[in-house]
């Protein structure tokens, strides 16, 4: 025990000592918390657009009013044509044009009336916002009219979103985040910890030393353990104080989860650095086999069931999915273990094996 | 057969395979408590396969060893008690003090604080470090690294210390004094087993092992070595017999 401590302690002193060690530790996750909080929206506020009226006239104006009206967009440019309009694109002061064609005072009137929505496509995701508002805007201005003059029959679908009722991208961006963060610091951190003295050849002195390998291997981890916790209630402090994103369920069940999840990092950067020879391989690993798989496939920013089957399938050995399942359930839907057993214990499975085998590898390299 | 209380460290057709290459070819020999070792041989003759295998590091194909009294096989545990060890590359944590570096070797070799303090201090005045105990082990030159290297490796009193080209990229001053302190380690009754690239330290050792191709070609005094082989200095021995060499680097 008295050993354990004494390598414990090294591990601490390596840990607060090394300023990229603690960059990556806590300057990190704060930063990528505060640009996924702020840069990356999917809200869309004032966006640019344009307006091509070839049919000027009561109710041409009526609906642009109410439409530049809104939060969402500000009439930054009145189009007179086409090339105009081309330009406008091409320059990106404009995100939409909305074009009202000829006749589109009669055609009101008449009761078939058309209006185009041209959208730079260059940024799939902020045109399908715009242009899905714009068409929430035009469909109000409609019922009003309708309202007052004749009666159509229309079937007005009134949306909720459960668990976050206003679409608030906090509330999904923050389960992410806390699953990439405990990943990297936890599973990157203790590869290169451990590669750095197989660089240095400490590691050698550690292996002839009677030190366990079970002793150096867990002496390693749980500092790391011990700051990705940390570091977890840290996120979810500033989740809610910034964002206000709360944790609807058991925090204590979230925090033991969390656990769960570092143990598994853990165990995959102990394998990375079984199989790495230098902290550059190390730090290449984590960040190719673990943090990329981990963005992309988890779920986290592309939803798995829009992938094609492989990625399905394969999206089922990425460890960060079950976690994202898992946080996101206790998170925003408040719910309990009943409901997430099942992935609790294919993260428990994962976890196992990982110990398990850089144990054994670990022992192997002994040999 | 094995007689701990006269031999540290007994080897018998100790062999390590790789496939079919043989690393180390059945090499039989015996170290005297106290003894200073020297265990010559150009890179790749197997010199670190071998000593890897005393340490624990890595088990034997076939043969038997006997460490400080235990079987290499059966007693790996007791055998890292008492042993220490320095390898070719420096083995202290630059990031940690002076101070700290000896508390850490001898925390993992389970002394007790009292001990660890006591003998804390004794080395470092030893060394003549006060001034440099709270400093970062990156911050000293090379020379007082190694010799700090050295005390640490023997900071818990073991019967062995092998040592792994431990004066390499020292300048000649320092190897001196370094070679002074294996002197009174070795007076202190600790075996110590040795590898070197500079031959002139070889004529320091009480005797002298050559491996060439993962046998051992020679074990004797460096005196009588010179004598058999007719030759002046160790230097001209060693090459004599490497030269014969099939294994090239």
């Amino acid at each position: 025990m008295k050993q354990f401590l004494a390598f414990v302690r090294k591990e601490f002193y390596h840990i607060f000592r090394d300023k990229r060690t603690l960059m990556v530790l806590f300057g990190m996750p704060i930063a990528q918390l505060l640009l996924f909080g702020f840069a990356i929206t999917t809200e869309v506020n004032n966006a640019n657009i344009g307006i091509y009226n070839q049919s000027p006239g009561q109710f041409s104006n009526d609906l642009v009013q109410r439409m530049t009206g809104s939060d969402f967009f500000r009439l930054s440019a009145n189009i007179n044509s086409e090339a105009e309009m081309l330009e406008a694109f091409q320059t990106n002061k404009l995100k939409m044009v909305v074009v009202i064609p000829p006749k589109f005072e009669q055609n009101v009137t008449a009761g078939n009336a058309k209006i185009q929505l041209i959208a730079d496509g260059s940024d799939p995701n902020l045109a399908t916002i715009l242009t899905s508002s714009a068409e929430a805007v035009i469909m109000t201005w409609m019922k009003e009219r309708a309202g007052t003059n004749i009666q159509i029959e229309t079937i007005d679908p009134q949306v909720r979103w459960h668990y976050n009722p206003e679409l608030k991208s906090a509330e999904m961006f923050v389960p992410g985040v806390v699953t990439i963060i405990l990943m990297l610091v936890s599973a990157m951190l203790t590869s290169i910890s451990i590669t750095r003295e197989k660089e240095l050849g400490t590691i050698e002195i550690l292996y002839v030393s009677p030190l366990k390998p079970a002793v150096i291997i867990v002496g390693k981890v749980l500092p790391f353990a011990i700051l990705s916790i940390i570091n977890a209630i840290l996120i979810l402090l500033v989740a809610w104080l910034v964002f206000s994103v709360p944790v609807n369920g058991s925090v204590v069940l979230l925090l033991f989860e969390m656990l769960l999840f570092i143990m598994t990092s853990l165990g995959l950067g102990v394998l990375i650095s079984t199989v790495a020879d230098s902290q550059q391989t190390a730090l290449m690993l984590s960040l190719f086999g673990l943090m990329m798989p981990t963005i992309l496939l988890s779920g986290f920013i592309f939803p798995i069931a829009n992938m094609p089957l492989p990625l399905q399938v394969i999206s089922n050995i990425i460890p960060a999915k079950w976690f994202l399942i898992i946080i996101k359930n206790i998170m925003l839907k408040g719910i309990g273990m009943a409901y997430i057993w099942k992935e609790t214990l294919i993260l428990l499975g994962m976890t196992a094996f990982f110990i398990g085998v850089s144990v054994k590898k670990f022992k192997i390299r002994l040999q | 057969m094995l007689k701990p209380a006269e031999h540290t460290i007994t080897a018998k057709n100790l062999t390590k395979t790789f496939g079919d290459f043989t690393a180390v070819d059945a090499i039989t020999f015996e170290v005297k408590k106290g003894e200073i070792f020297g265990f010559l041989g150009a890179n790749g003759a197997g010199k670190t396969t071998a000593i890897k295998m005393l340490c624990g590091l890595s088990s034997p194909s076939s043969g038997e060893a006997n460490i400080a009294g235990f079987d290499i096989y059966k007693q790996p545990e007791d055998i890292k008690k008492n042993i220490g060890y320095m390898s070719q590359h420096f083995s202290l944590y630059g990031d940690l003090t002076v101070e700290e570096n000896i508390r850490f070797y001898a925390g993992i070799y389970g002394l007790k604080s009292t001990e660890i303090k006591e003998r804390s201090v004794a080395l470092i005045k030893e060394l003549g470090l006060e001034n440099y105990a709270k400093r970062f082990v990156a911050e000293l030159p090379l020379g007082w690294k190694q010799k700090l290297a050295f005390s640490i490796a023997i900071i818990h009193n073991p019967k062995i210390v092998f040592l792994d080209e431990p004066t390499s990229g020292v300048d000649p001053i320092t190897r001196r004094q370094f070679w002074g302190m294996i002197y009174s380690a070795a007076a202190k009754g600790i075996t110590v087993f040795v590898t070197t690239h500079y031959l002139d330290e070889a004529e320091y050792c009480d005797r002298v092992s050559i491996m060439v191709d993962g046998e051992m070609r020679d074990l004797d005094t460096p005196t009588a070595l010179r004598t058999k082989y007719n030759l002046p200095t160790m230097n001209d021995v060693f090459l004599h017999m490497a030269v014969r060499s099939k294994r090239s680097e």
